[in-house]
């Protein structure tokens, strides 16, 4: 087992006017290849910012951060947009899918990026849908599909590059609780028979119980970091 | 990203928001199709003054008898008659010289059956219709063994035909009468028009030089001498050679003043040419103008369009796209969306110009050129003007485009 994700003492503080926030106030944490974490936490307590820096979206304002090895702050925006196409897949609340852009052009964007040939793009984007269930709604738009169905898109659209890690955060904080427990099954799924590493961002305790490792933060350190010992199926 | 892929991006952007699109467009569409049409304007006159200034012939030198100042007394032109047939003749022989006509003019009442009709009367050589570009309609033109045998000959301008001939028989063969004597109507010309001053070019009977001298005016003179040049380029080497030569031939010596003065259209022809090229360009400044204006609107519409799309640029980025591609897409939808306004500008422009031409019936003409022209300046403006708004989208930071609400 590889290391994913080596943070030691991260820091993000955001200036506000004169004053200034700590968001994340010197965080360690080590991914391996093959986990399932499940960061939770109350409003606030930094899980979004540490997220969002783990998946290079934003940098740190001090501290170490390797991902597979590399030393993330070293990197220029270039590398860090390829690591996002190739080694990351992100899942969001609110899905961000394009509008008025079909669930199978969704489906390959990153590949469009990745630079990946259009012949295969096709294909890629029907077996990741397939996986995910909606391999029959690749023509639909975003507006005539469901929630659920449209986390789907956006969890078929993280799968396409074969990422080393899925960030999501708060994937199901929009879904109902039944539709939520079905995407949290397809998390569950890619991890185990998949050996996909993910890590996810909720603070509800039921979808948290999907995961293998809960990390609790408050106040932007970590509380607490324990196995999930009762997982939900 | 390769080009294709940024192409295929921009349009598929472009086509989900065609109303957008087409409302970005209009302004460019507005502004080259407006170059389209104040160009053909102004280059249809250019070209409507430059063929009527052809049709006087531009190669045409004119020979007038007199305007001598002479002791503060100015006689005007043809005060004094010097011209003759012969001084014609002697101009022929110079090198350059393509046709020599004298010209007899003469107003006449002229009678045919019962119709009669107060119409010019022309002596010209046979040359006159070369020197005029003026074709035969019907019959023969008058010849040189006309001229020599003095014959009582005539062709007909189209107006007059009608008025003497309303029943719409051939004139060929019938005989009209000119002052008193009979002529035979041996031809009839084409439809000339109105001159450039009005003038109905077809109101005209031309009969031999030689018989409007010995038979109309009894004079041994002539009202002018036309040549014509045999290249435009030649215009002013004649012209000197004629001075020179009717110099020597009236026997003029310096500074006595000529008694003739000769002519040409080819400076006015210069002089109109480059007023419609000066006009052209002017018209063409103004509608560059819209142009720039539309391209103004692109940069409004693409600077609302990023802000419109910041989540859209951000989830791009979170997915992979570097700061190029992002820059590549806004710019090449820039480019896009004004490269096709320019086409549909240009298709407008043609489909104004066609109208203008068919309700206003003004001359027009485009100048294949300018379309070109007006779709590769419209592509620059998508350009210059989708810079900004790209540049813009490809320095935001994902995360802040992701947050933006
Ligand atoms: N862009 C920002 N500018 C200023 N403060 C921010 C920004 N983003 C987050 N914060 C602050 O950082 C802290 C952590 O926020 P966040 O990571 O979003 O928490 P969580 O996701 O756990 O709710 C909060 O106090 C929040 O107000
Ligand atoms: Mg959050």
């Amino acid at each position: 087992m590889g290391g994913v994700v080596e943070v030691r003492n991260l820091r993000k503080i955001y200036p506000m006017g004169d004053d200034e926030v700590v968001a994340l106030g010197g965080v360690d944490l080590s991914i391996e290849r093959g986990e399932f974490i499940a960061v939770m936490g109350p409003s606030g307590s930094g899980k979004s910012t540490f997220m969002q820096i783990v998946g290079m979206l934003d940098r740190a304002t001090s501290g170490s951060y390797s991902f597979e090895g590399r030393d993330v702050a070293a990197l220029t925006d270039d590398e860090r947009a390829d690591i996002r196409s190739r080694r990351l897949g992100f899942v969001f609340q609110s899905y961000n899918l394009l509008p008025r852009t079909s669930a199978l052009e969704n489906v390959e964007l990153p590949m469009v990026y990745a630079g990946v040939p259009e012949a295969r793009r096709l294909d890629i984007a029907l077996e990741k849908m397939d996986i995910v269930g909606i391999k029959s709604l690749a023509d639909h738009m975003p507006n005539q599909m469901s929630g659920g169905q449209q986390q789907r898109i956006a969890i078929a659209r993280s799968l396409v590059n074969d990422p080393a890690l899925i960030l999501a955060d708060e994937p199901t904080g929009a879904l109902d609780t039944k539709t939520s427990r079905d995407v949290m099954r397809i998390f569950s799924d890619l991890n185990a028979t998949r050996d996909i590493t993910i890590m996810l961002v909720t603070h509800e305790p039921d979808i948290a119980a999907f995961a293998k490792r809960i990390v609790t933060f408050r106040d932007g350190h970590i509380l607490s970091d324990v196995p999930n010992v009762k997982r939900a199926a | 990203m390769n080009l294709r892929a940024t192409l295929r991006l921009a349009i598929q952007a472009l086509v989900r928001n065609k109303a957008r699109s087409l409302l970005t467009m209009l302004g460019i569409v507005i502004g080259v199709a407006a170059v389209i049409v104040t160009v053909a304007i102004g280059a249809g006159a250019r070209v409507s003054v430059q063929q009527s200034i052809a049709s006087l012939g531009s190669n045409l030198i004119v020979v007038q008898p007199g305007s001598v100042t002479q002791g503060g007394v100015r006689t005007g032109f043809g005060g004094a008659s010097s011209l003759t047939p012969q001084d014609g003749l002697a101009i022929a022989q110079l090198p350059g010289v393509a046709a020599v006509s004298p010209i007899v003019s003469v107003r006449s009442q002229v009678v045919a059956g019962g119709n009669n009709w107060q119409t010019q009367i022309t002596g010209v050589a046979p040359t006159y219709t070369f020197i005029k570009a003026w074709a035969l309609a019907s019959g023969r033109f008058l010849s040189e063994s006309d001229v020599a045998s003095i014959a009582k000959v005539a062709v007909l301008g189209q107006t007059v035909v009608t008025q003497l001939f309303p029943g719409g028989e051939s004139p060929i063969g019938k005989t009209v009468i000119i002052k008193g004597s009979p002529f035979t109507v041996i031809g009839t010309m084409t439809v000339l028009g109105q001159s450039g001053m009005g003038q109905d070019q077809d109101d005209v009977v031309l009969v031999p030089y030689s018989s409007a001298m010995e038979r109309l005016t009894g004079l041994t003179t002539v009202n002018l001498l036309m040549i014509s040049a045999a290249t435009a380029a030649q215009v002013n080497p004649v012209q000197s050679e004629v001075v020179s030569l009717l110099a020597r031939r009236h026997r003029i010596t310096p500074p006595q003043p000529y008694d003739f003065q000769v002519r040409n259209l080819q400076a006015f022809a210069q002089a109109a040419s480059s007023t419609g090229t000066v006009m052209e360009l002017l018209l063409a400044g103004v509608a560059a103008v819209s142009l720039l204006v539309g391209g103004i609107g692109i940069m409004n519409i693409m600077m609302v369009s990023v802000t419109e799309r910041t989540r859209e640029i951000g989830l791009r980025m979170a997915v992979g796209a570097r700061a190029r591609s992002i820059l590549n897409q806004f710019l090449t939808e820039s480019i896009v969306l004004s490269t096709i306004g320019g086409l549909i500008g240009v298709v407008v422009g043609v489909l104004g110009t066609i109208l203008v031409a068919l309700l206003a019936k003004w001359p027009t003409l485009i100048p294949p050129g300018w379309i070109f022209a007006s779709v590769g300046f419209s592509a620059m403006v998508g350009i210059f003007f989708g810079y900004y708004p790209a540049q813009k989208a490809a320095h935001l930071s994902p995360i802040e485009a992701l947050r933006f609400e």
